[in-house]
């Protein structure tokens, strides 16, 4: 019998994974999709929240302010991109200021540090880009932004270096108690353990269902976003939130911890599970809404749009504990924003919770920290020569817009966990994340992939099975 | 390592422009070619049709490059494939050119001239902004161009292709050659961006519909493309409620502009001009940094290689001319001799965009797009006020580009010419 099963490869599944990876546990995760970091993990703000915005008492308040703090910590252990860029809640009326007081007080009792509400004139000092409009700010220094694929990729490489098992494309299809623990049955076989982890985002509820009669109903919320070229990416050095106004909720304008800048995300219940596709009215409104905070948009240096879904669940806050009637059944669920702020700390507060479950010693040989791959776009010359000497390939330019060579790839393809798919490249790399959105590079990289893994290219897809990007040979 | 003169990009652009540098006299000149041959784009646009003008034959596009290659062997001009300019900067008046390669690592290279050749990308999805899933399915004409063509591989069975762009119609002919179906051609404008001749023989002859005034408007299907809907646009490019229809496809292929890659030109600071996206040159195609040029696909996209080819060499006789001292000579940049190229009333922009009288040719090719389609019109130049051309046109389009020949003859003796304007004359 396996100590844990995790449910779920996202953010909140690879950070617990990784904290009861310090224990003398039988861990093993299931993901339904081909790599992890392929569901609301991937496509979201890439915020690290202040953490003002929860109602203090909640685990939102509790956990986020936490989170945030680790998060820099963190990503200097496992090497991924971090940036305390300090964020701005933008009030464009007068009376706003209430609403902005009452967030600042929410943040003093919640423990953020450094909260100041400044009139509009002294925003604009601090953030030039704020338009005129502006009347009164919340400035919260704290507030940062954090690559999120490879906050992810970081946890789960770490996990699975102190001895997490990864099942990948394996999807769960039924969870039963039997005695002792549960057996999950998923198209990849049946596993039977004394605890399980809950921690599949949009889909939680359906294996909480499965165990408990205290029902989850969580409703997938849509967020479409813009993302602009790097070009423009330092219109705004702060992340602006926005007050909600007679128009409806704000959206954010940020830059991203690797240069772009960031519009959205609209917020839209919708039924289908796997509604990721954006829309054109969606897109119409955050760009708006965007505006509002910075006067004009340069919309012509949009590079992409996606959407993702936030696992809302109707109670408001995060669910994540040992479910009442199903002991040994914990939940990391209604896993929305700050999720992804408060990663860290989730997988810290519920490894405690399973440990005192499952009693474990501490292993002795954690490995602490990893190293991410070499970024050849933003190392010094003399680092850049350095790397060149060890491996030629790191001066092969594959993606010409990102600056990612072909020895990056195959770090990527052939670290643990490796890439399998193009996307999954792309997230480990950002090659294909620049203005030609891959237009150049796919060919290559698919090539790359093909030769790593002794694949045909005509086996090479962009994500999941059924997304294999040829169809054939000529005159078939 | 120092050069007198550093090509970047070994395709059309800078195969020429060595090629005519090096018969104009330079002989310590470098290209730098990112991809794994000399030739650029041509290679895997293996359609005929190419080098009527030059060659007065039908070329495929590698034959055509395999001419410049040939030549710039013969000349023994020096290459490096596989080699990405990573950076230029300028440190007086050289040019520091930084790349990369697998044999040499990082290398900076004192350069006392610079031809920008980088070319240009295509639009993608992103850019365009459509709405919808985000499958595999979806590829830029080029992209796919370069599956068939250079993997013998097919991306896709069924196919929609959006935007009338020339490499699209020849996407359209190709993929139907190798056994798809390619079901319409949809292009947002009234007109199409690509050549008479590629809508003739590669949609009507082989019964592809086109439909103007037409956009993909949402794209379904979540592994693979599923479908996209189309609709009708409006006078503002705007979908019209109503008009949608789902079209079934497994494949969308996007033909639907091009942008100059000028990301080196930018970190070098040079001046670009808003409209082609490209540098803004005077006659000798020099940027606003001195001894640094451009031409071909980085400057303004063109749509016959034959201009590119005529344009680069321009470039590399005129680096040439600086490296033999003109550089040094600054009197040509007296405002008094410096003429300003106007483009209006349906003429979008103009390459070059000034003239330095002194270092003038005899005869200054003016190349220019218009911004719509025109019909029994004349192309006007004025200097200063006074009309000195006024050719007639039986049509313009966006899609092709045109040119004037300014006659140095004619202007040089014209007192005070300060501006010179191209304009499309409806009144003719």
């Amino acid at each position: 019998m396996i100590d844990v099963v995790i449910i779920g490869a996202g953010v909140t599944g690879c950070a617990i994974a990784r904290e009861l990876s310090r224990y003398r546990l039988d861990v093993l995760v299931l993901e339904r999709a081909s790599d992890i970091c392929e569901g609301t993990s991937k496509a979201n703000s890439g915020i690290v929240h202040a953490g003002y915005d929860a109602k203090p008492g909640t685990l939102k308040a509790k956990l986020n302010v936490k989170g945030n703090l680790l998060m820099e910590e963190l990503s200097k252990k496992l090497d991924f991109p971090f940036k305390r860029n300090g964020s701005m809640v933008l009030s464009f009326e007068d009376e706003g200021k209430e609403k902005l007081q009452l967030l600042y007080e929410q943040g003093i009792q919640n423990g953020v540090k450094d909260l100041k509400i400044l009139p509009g004139d002294e925003a604009r000092k601090i953030e030039p880009s704020i338009s005129e409009e502006v009347v009164w700010a919340l400035f919260a220094p704290t507030g940062g932004i954090v690559c999120p694929f490879n906050l992810t990729i970081a946890l789960a490489e770490n996990a699975f270096e102190n001895g997490v098992e990864f099942k990948l494309g394996t999807n769960v299809k039924r969870i039963g108690k039997i005695s002792g623990g549960y057996r999950i049955e998923t198209d990849k076989g049946d596993f039977e353990t004394r605890a399980v982890v809950n921690a599949a985002g949009v889909y939680a509820a359906v294996f909480h269902n499965m165990v408990s009669g205290d029902k989850l109903n969580i409703i997938p919320r849509k967020g479409e976003y813009c993302l602009f070229d790097k070009t423009v990416g330092n219109l705004t050095s702060h992340t602006l939130f926005q007050l909600p106004t007679k128009y409806g909720k704000g959206v954010l304008v940020t830059p991203t911890v690797h240069g772009n800048l960031l519009v959205g995300p609209t917020a839209v219940d919708i039924d289908d599970f796997e509604g990721v596709n954006t829309t054109a009215e969606g897109m119409a409104d955050l760009l708006k809404r965007g505006a509002l905070s910075v006067g004009t948009l340069p919309t012509r240096q949009i590079i992409t749009s996606f959407a993702g879904l936030r696992a809302h669940e109707e109670g408001g806050d995060f669910v994540i504990g040992e479910a009442k009637d199903a002991p040994g059944f914990f939940d990391a669920a209604g896993i929305e924003s700050p999720g992804l702020s408060c990663a860290p700390a989730i997988g810290e507060y519920l490894a405690e919770e399973i440990i005192k479950y499952i009693p474990s010693e501490k292993k002795t040989d954690f490995k602490e920290t990893r190293k991410g791959i070499p970024c050849m776009a933003l190392a010094a010359p003399e680092e850049k020569q350095r790397l060149i000497g060890e491996n030629p390939l790191y001066a092969n330019v594959v993606c010409r817009c990102e600056l990612v060579t072909e020895g990056e790839i195959v770090d990527a393809i052939k670290r643990p966990l490796g890439a399998t798919t193009l996307d999954g490249v792309k997230r480990r790399t950002r090659a294909g994340m620049g203005r030609c959105q891959a237009g150049f590079c796919s060919p290559k990289t698919v090539e790359i992939l093909a030769r790593e893994l002794w694949k045909d290219i005509g086996e090479i897809s962009k994500n999941d099975p059924g997304s294999e990007f040829l169809t054939g040979y000529l005159k078939e | 390592m120092d050069k007198d003169l550093v090509i970047i990009g070994g395709g059309p652009a800078g195969l020429a422009a060595a090629i005519a540098a090096k018969e104009a006299g330079v002989s310590d000149i470098l290209i730098l070619e990112r991809d794994s041959r000399l030739g650029g784009i041509l290679n895997q646009c293996i359609h005929n049709g190419f080098g009527l003008h030059t060659f007065k034959e039908e070329l495929t596009g590698p034959e055509y490059a395999g001419r410049f290659i040939k030549k710039a062997m013969e000349l023994e001009i020096p290459y490096k494939l596989e080699t990405m300019v990573v950076d230029i900067s300028s440190d007086g008046d050289l040019k520091l050119v930084s790349y990369m390669n697998r044999k040499e690592g990082l290398v900076v290279v004192r350069a006392k001239a610079v031809i920008l050749c980088m070319g240009c990308r295509e639009r993608s999805r992103g850019a365009l902004n459509i709405p919808g899933y985000r499958p595999a399915g979806i590829y830029t004409a080029g992209t796919a161009q370069r599956y068939v063509n250079m993997e013998g591989r097919m991306p896709g069975k069924e196919v929609v292709i959006l935007g009338s762009g020339d490499i699209g119609l020849i996407m359209a002919r190709r993929m139907t050659f190798e056994g798809a179906k390619v079901k319409l051609v949809a292009e947002l404008m009234p007109y199409s961006g690509g050549l008479k001749r590629n809508i003739a023989q590669c949609l009507n002859d082989f019964d592809i519909p086109m439909l103007l005034s037409h956009t993909v408007v949402d794209i379904k299907g979540k592994e693979r493309v599923e479908a996209v809907v189309i609709a009708e646009v409006d006078s503002d490019s705007k979908p019209i409620p109503g008009t949608e229809e789902e079209i079934k496809c497994d494949t969308l292929l996007l033909s639907c502009g091009l942008i100059p890659e000028n990301e080196l030109s930018n970190a070098l600071g040079v001046s670009m001009n808003r409209v082609t996206g490209g540098p803004s040159v005077n006659e000798s195609l020099e940027t606003s940094i001195k001894g640094v040029f451009a031409c071909g696909n980085v400057l303004h996209v063109h749509d016959l290689v034959e201009y590119v080819s005529e344009e680069a060499a321009q470039a590399g006789r005129k680096a040439a001319g600086y490296l033999a001292g003109y550089g040094k000579d600054s009197r040509a940049d007296n405002p008094d001799e410096v003429v300003t190229l106007k483009a209006t009333d349906g003429v979008r922009y103009t390459v070059p965009s000034s003239i330095r009288l002194s270092r003038m040719d005899d005869r200054q090719v003016v190349r220019f797009r218009v911004g719509a389609v025109y019909k029994k019109v004349a192309i006007q130049v004025l200097a200063g006020d006074k009309e000195i051309m006024n050719i007639k046109k039986q049509a313009l389009a966006p899609g092709e580009m045109e040119q004037v020949i300014l006659q140095k003859s004619v202007i040089k003796d014209i007192p005070d010419l300060k501006e010179i304007t191209i304009r499309v004359n409806t009144d003719n």
